[in-house]
């Protein structure tokens, strides 16, 4: 084999996780939110998390985040113990380097401010002063999106559900985070709207080399967004391995199930 | 002053209205919110016999800080003659029998609502703000829990989210008064409701400057030579304005004004908002004539 | 290139097998293949043979039950998706009968698409994407559009040309030809000679024999290696 093909797993040998969880568990009194998660995110990736209702999914998703303690197991993003780690640094890792994109824009915008205001407010959270600059990139990332700069001014509420949510994404990555927790972000759309916000997801995640954790219980959107896939259900991963092989050749019963119950249009 | 009713009443009542504990209390939080410039250091806050929103706060601050020999000076609006100024007077004369002046440089102790007096003030003088709603991040964020929390991280992004949106809404930052202020580099703090003209006088004053919010139960404070800076962007820098005028008693282009209107066909005059600080100078200039 | 050692593959149905194991059906056992650089291989066999299968396999979408894959140095049987994912974007092309991308995305971008995720700058990605969609005849007013729309042989040649778009040292195709016409046939057939001779190790599935005598260097029945057909 020549050398060229070689060097590509060389490079891959030597690049450390982004964020690395081990035997992570929460429980709510006797009963298992999430159970002994294990799994490596590398720079540039996209893990899809899917399962049903009550799976865990979400519970993961918020420990991950930070927005809950878990009971046992470790977190660490970009080798820092995110359980060790004082509130304070935690929070200023929540804004800069790690974002969180909600289902729903009503709980990741501020609905009563403008939408320069909601791109701007990260920026002004981490020390930009100058207004002029401030707006520019707010005009910057609004055309990312894909929003008419006109409607810089204009309040969310304003807009429809589609342009909430291209808005959500703006306001979270404008300060360039490594790593993006997404909760269903595509979930309430229309289809057709749906179609562009992943698209726009996938370009976004490409150009900025972002690493996503993704929860979702849509398998077509994991398979269009996600390089790898885990699992979940009742609080266990049953299944995890590279996206197209677990939906395509699923090996738990679980998953087959899951993937032979989609509906074909 | 000491007349035989007045000492009667005096007596009648703890020194300066408030019993020994509920002092005692008190200074404990301003010592702490001296120590913590900025800091909103909550207290027991005290049913006054006048009503929340008259400067409760700042007269249970300024009991707390009275003694005997104290020389009070209270102004509402920069003046001392109003309804406001004169009660609160009144009430300290009556409770706690102390002088009272009009002079800035006669007072040891002022209490203010909405002013920082014209004339400098000295490292042996005490400024005690009433304040109605001492947490500059409520209108943006309503949960108490929440605004703790912000200043406890310094979260102050959203503040300056309140001021572009003001700036992209009306082309520049509309606060007139009560711009928001960062103490020492480390608390966003409301300077209370005084003009912005009043802001750069918060910075580096020899006085002790206490803030009281009765309603809300909170003290804060800046000690002297606090250093404080107003809010802003590099490109829409603070600017301490006001009228562009001069006084049309006394003749002065430094002091705040107050616009009067004078007569139902649009007259009106500007005057200073600092009552003493006029009325001493229009002295001063009279002399001088002869 | 491309090796293959002892593979192979079992399907467990859980939800359809009596107890609890579920069914346990092998469709390919023993499987050794080689294709140099430089060399195509047809893959043939009726119908269910395995070949797409095999396929599969060799592109990481199946897993193997045992045996060794190895493409370009790396064990697609054992790799991590990692390692899965960066074989895909830089050493190995693959061709497939089906188009899956997101609705509404333009076909120009659609085709540039693997070149972005190596990194190649947006223009450059879309001005070669643009000469091999006008190589393989598709009108230039398709170009806005979405492939989702298109007629079969139309989302054939913008799933070729996405295959053909980087110079991949290891390629897999199946059915390239299927349903082109004539003319667009040649071209596919010369695009695969072209890699062939840049020293690509090209492992395909081709019904069409005369497209199969004219770009393969050698046949490999799967038969075989099938288990229950080979006896």
């Amino acid at each position: 084999m020549d050398g060229a093909e070689m060097s590509i797993y060389a490079r891959m040998k030597g690049a450390e996780p982004l964020l690395s969880v081990r035997n992570l568990s929460k429980f709510y009194g006797s009963r298992i939110g999430c159970a002994d998660v294990s799994f490596d995110l590398y720079p540039g990736e996209v893990l899809g998390i899917v399962g049903e209702s009550g799976s865990g999914k979400s519970t993961l998703l918020s420990c991950l985040a930070g927005h809950q303690t878990p009971d046992e197991g470790r977190i660490a993003f970009d080798g820092r113990d995110m359980i060790a780690m004082a509130e304070p640094e935690r929070r200023r890792l929540a804004r800069s380097e790690q974002a969180f994109v909600h289902q729903s824009p009503r709980d990741g915008l501020r609905m009563g401010v403008s939408a320069g205001g909601n791109i701007g407010e990260r920026l002004m959270a981490v020390g930009a002063r100058n207004y002029g600059a401030i707006r520019e990139t707010a005009l910057d990332w609004l055309g990312r999106v894909e929003i008419d700069g006109a409607r810089i001014d204009d309040r969310p509420s304003a807009f429809s559900g589609g342009m909430q949510q291209r808005l959500q994404i703006a306001r979270n990555l404008v300060t360039a985070p490594r790593l993006v927790f997404m909760d269903e972000p595509t979930g309430g759309l229309d289809v057709s709207v749906q179609a562009r916000l992943l698209d726009l997801l996938r370009g976004l995640v490409r150009d900025l080399g972002l690493s996503v954790v993704l929860v979702t219980h849509d398998l077509a959107v994991v398979r269009l967004l996600a390089h790898r896939l885990m699992v979940m259900k009742s609080g266990h991963v049953v299944e995890q391995g590279l996206t197209d092989q677990v939906l395509d050749d699923p090996q738990h019963g679980y998953t087959q199930l899951l993937v032979s119950s989609v509906l074909q249009v | 002053m000491t007349s035989q009713t007045s000492l009667r009443e005096t007596e009648s009542y703890n020194f300066a209205y408030l019993d020994e504990q509920t002092k005692r209390m008190l200074r404990r939080a301003i010592l702490k919110a001296l120590a913590v410039p900025g800091y909103q250091v909550p207290f027991a806050s005290r049913e006054m016999p006048m009503p929340y929103g008259w400067g409760t706060g700042g007269v249970q601050v300024s009991a707390a800080c009275l003694t005997p020999e104290d020389r009070l000076k209270v102004i509402d609006q920069g003046a001392d003659d109003t309804t406001n100024a004169v009660s609160i007077r009144k009430f300290f004369q009556r409770t706690a029998g102390v002088e009272v002046t009009e002079a800035t440089t006669g007072a040891t102790l002022i209490q203010t609502r909405h002013r920082i007096p014209e004339t400098p003030l000295t490292e042996d003088q005490i400024l005690v703000y009433q304040v109605p709603i001492p947490e500059p991040l409520r209108f943006l964020e309503p949960r108490e829990t929440e605004t703790r929390r912000m200043h406890a991280l310094e979260e102050y992004g959203l503040m300056h989210v309140k001021l572009y949106e003001d700036i992209a809404r009306h082309g520049e930052i509309t606060n007139s008064y009560a711009w928001p202020v960062m103490a020492e580099g480390r608390y966003v703090m409301t300077p209370s409701p005084i003009p912005k003209f009043d802001n750069p006088k918060l910075s580096d004053n020899p006085a002790v400057q206490l803030f009281g919010a009765g309603r809300e139960a909170r003290i804060h404070a800046l000690p002297p030579y606090t250093k404080v800076v107003s809010l802003d962007f590099e490109d829409h820098p603070f600017v301490a304005s006001k009228a562009d005028h001069a006084c049309d008693i006394c003749g002065s282009h430094e002091s705040y004004l107050d616009e009067v209107i004078t007569d139902d066909q649009g007259g009106r005059m500007f005057v200073c908002s600092d009552t003493d600080f006029c009325g001493t100078r229009s002295a001063a200039l009279a002399a001088e004539r002869g | 290139m491309i090796t293959l050692k002892d593979v192979s593959k079992t399907f467990t149905l859980h939800n359809q097998g009596d107890g609890q194991s579920g069914a346990v059906i092998p469709v390919m056992a023993g499987v050794s293949l080689s294709v140099a650089p430089g060399e195509c291989v047809a893959l043939t066999g009726r119908s269910g043979a395995g070949k797409s299968t095999l396929m599969r396999m060799i592109h990481g979408n199946y897993l193997a039950a045992s045996g060794e894959i190895l493409v370009g140095g790396l064990d697609v049987a054992k790799a991590s998706p990692r390692e899965i994912l960066a074989l895909r974007r830089e050493v190995l092309g693959y061709v497939s009968q089906f188009l899956r991308v997101v609705p509404r995305v333009a076909t120009l971008d659609v085709v540039a698409e693997p070149l972005l995720t190596l990194g190649i700058p947006a223009t450059e990605a879309r001005a070669r994407a643009a000469t091999l969609l006008a190589r393989l005849n598709l009108p230039e007013r398709l170009w806005s559009l979405s492939p989702t729309t298109f007629s079969g042989g139309e989302q054939q040649r913008v799933n070729i040309a996405r295959g053909f778009i980087h110079p991949y040292p290891a390629m897999l195709l199946d059915e390239p030809t299927a349903s082109l016409d004539a003319a667009n046939r040649e071209v596919v057939l010369s695009l695969i000679l072209e890699a062939r001779a840049r020293g690509a190790a090209i492992l395909g599935i081709f019904h069409d024999e005369d497209a199969r005598a004219r770009v393969c260097d050698r046949l490999l029945d799967v038969t075989g290696f099938t288990p229950g057909l080979a006896a």
